[in-house]
């Protein structure tokens, strides 16, 4: 399982990626295969103002349906439209193609409800451990 | 804590990802549910399902027993012969689907839900002559499903018993692979396929050789959720998701299944009115016509009114539109009739479709359809 030590993660399995004071977000490695195969991605609209810790859509396989959760505040400047018709590639890229959406950051990304890549791994370690 | 099957240990070592399911600690998935769905649609799936029940009626009253508590005709079957069938509640509610099996005049075999045997068992168990005896045999008798249009050629070379013979719904004692097993033409997934009814002990040493002999003919396990996904497009509706104890045959869009002309069985008055005209709501095919995954309790509407709920759906693996099953006020449910499935506040547009939404079109599936 991939756990890159350049991203952020959150509890609930988002990864955000800081480029200046962009974020691109998406869902684990580990995210998608506990999801098994994506069938169905929702994301919202461009422009949307976003809460560190609100929903912003879902993903979907056949059997679950999972919020998905801002990892920090921020403003969409982008989705990733290609998940409407190849919402697979969230399986098979999780961190590159199977990207979600790009925020303006306007929060706080050294928050302590960001986990570092080590702090992620102990976190997925625990949940697998259940 | 769940209970396991057999093959418990079979699945953890194929990797499989386990899910309670009815009480049970169960396979969902293997190499992946899609990849499951289009092996059994091209080739073959082999799925564990010991967790459903078998229930054993012996005695000169037994055929008797089965006419008056199942809604079709047992009549029509001989040895060896099976059909799908329905038990019901006074009301005409549905308590369990089923598939009962004529072994000999005195001695009938019911295969019925995981989650419903118990159930299934006590209110037989009530309803019981003194010349019938009624044994649960789930907890010692494994079941093993080998679905898929390669199923029977996989099979074929296991077993002496002439499998092109065998109609739907037939079921045959047999020597696979030097287990005795109970081989049936039947299935829920829309394909051709057999399920092998084994003593539990043995049951772990035939699924390795059913496996094996699968896997020549580019086969693969697969789990609960390829069945779901399967059975979907097969347009074959899950006890307990699609219908219930408050929902009649009818309603389940069953109707075909009900023998109106037996005098008497449990439930036929409530039946009978609303063949005559009293039927108020019925499951539906839907389809949406935008992407989203109607799911059980998402809501329907037609001109701001609500008008039915769904009971299962999925995007169809095979088909790649996003399809369910709904119960919809009778006025909503011909075919075409345009709806709105409420999917977390979003109102997208759909409507009615026939079902199956998926048909095999190989040379069994005439047969099975004569």
């Amino acid at each position: 399982m991939r756990i890159p030590d350049e991203l952020r993660y959150t509890k609930e399995h988002e990864w955000l990626r800081i480029e200046g004071t962009d974020g691109m977000i998406g869902i684990t490695d580990f995210a998608q295969d506990a999801l098994g195969d994506v069938v169905f991605v929702e994301l919202p609209a461009v422009g949307t103002v976003l809460r560190a810790g609100q929903t912003f859509g879902v993903v979907e396989s056949n059997k679950t349906v999972s919020d998905l959760f801002a990892p920090v505040d921020g403003k969409v400047t982008a989705v990733n439209e290609g998940l409407a018709t190849q919402p697979e590639v969230v399986n098979a890229d999780p961190y590159g193609a199977g990207w979600m959406i790009r925020l303006a950051i306007t929060g706080d990304v050294t928050s302590a409800d960001l986990l570092d890549a080590a702090a992620y791994t102990a976190h997925v370690d625990s949940e697998q451990a259940k | 804590m769940a209970r396991r099957t057999a093959l418990y240990d079979a699945h953890r070592a194929l990797g499989a990802r386990m899910v309670e399911f009815a009480g049970w600690d169960m396979p969902v998935s293997y190499a992946g549910m899609l990849e499951e769905h289009r092996a059994v649609r091209d080739r073959c799936g082999l799925f564990d399902v010991s967790h459903m029940g078998e229930i054993d009626l012996r005695g000169p009253g037994a055929a008797a027993l089965c006419q008056s508590l199942t809604v079709n005709d047992v009549d029509r079957l001989g040895d060896g012969d099976g059909q799908y069938t329905l038990l019901c509640n006074e009301r005409g509610g549905v308590i369990d689907d089923l598939i009962v099996y004529r072994l000999a005049a005195d001695h009938w075999f019911l295969i019925v839900n995981a989650a419903n045997a118990a159930v299934d068992h006590a209110w037989i168990a009530a309803h019981a002559t003194p010349d019938v005896t009624i044994v649960d045999r789930s907890a010692a008798l494994g079941l093993l499903a080998l679905q898929g249009p390669e199923a029977a050629a996989a099979l074929g070379t296991l077993t002496s018993l002439d499998l092109r013979t065998m109609r739907p719904f037939t079921i045959r004692e047999a020597t696979v692979a030097g287990h005795a097993v109970l081989v049936s033409r039947t299935g829920y997934t829309g394909e051709d396929g057999f399920e092998l009814v084994v003593d539990a002990g043995e049951s772990a040493a035939l699924w390795d050789t059913v496996l094996a002999a699968a896997t020549r003919r580019g086969g693969q396990p697969a789990g609960l959720g390829a069945r779901d996904t399967l059975r979907l497009e097969a347009g074959l509706p899950l006890c307990g998701t699609d219908m219930d104890t408050d929902t009649t045959p009818l309603e389940a869009s069953l109707a075909w299944v009900v023998k109106l002309a037996k005098p008497v069985f449990v439930g036929r008055a409530v039946m009978a009115a609303q063949a005559a005209g009293e039927l108020r709501r019925r499951l539906v095919g839907i389809q949406l016509d935008e992407p989203g995954i109607p799911r059980h309790g998402h809501t329907i509407w037609r001109d701001d009114r609500q008008i039915g709920v769904v009971t299962s759906g999925t995007k169809s693996p095979t088909l790649g539109s996003f399809i369910g099953m709904a119960h919809l006020e009778v006025a909503a449910t011909p075919i075409g009739t345009p709806v709105a499935v409420d999917i977390r506040g979003r109102r997208l547009p759909a409507r009615v479709v026939a079902r199956p939404f998926y048909r095999r079109t190989s040379r069994e599936a005439s047969h099975a359809n004569s």
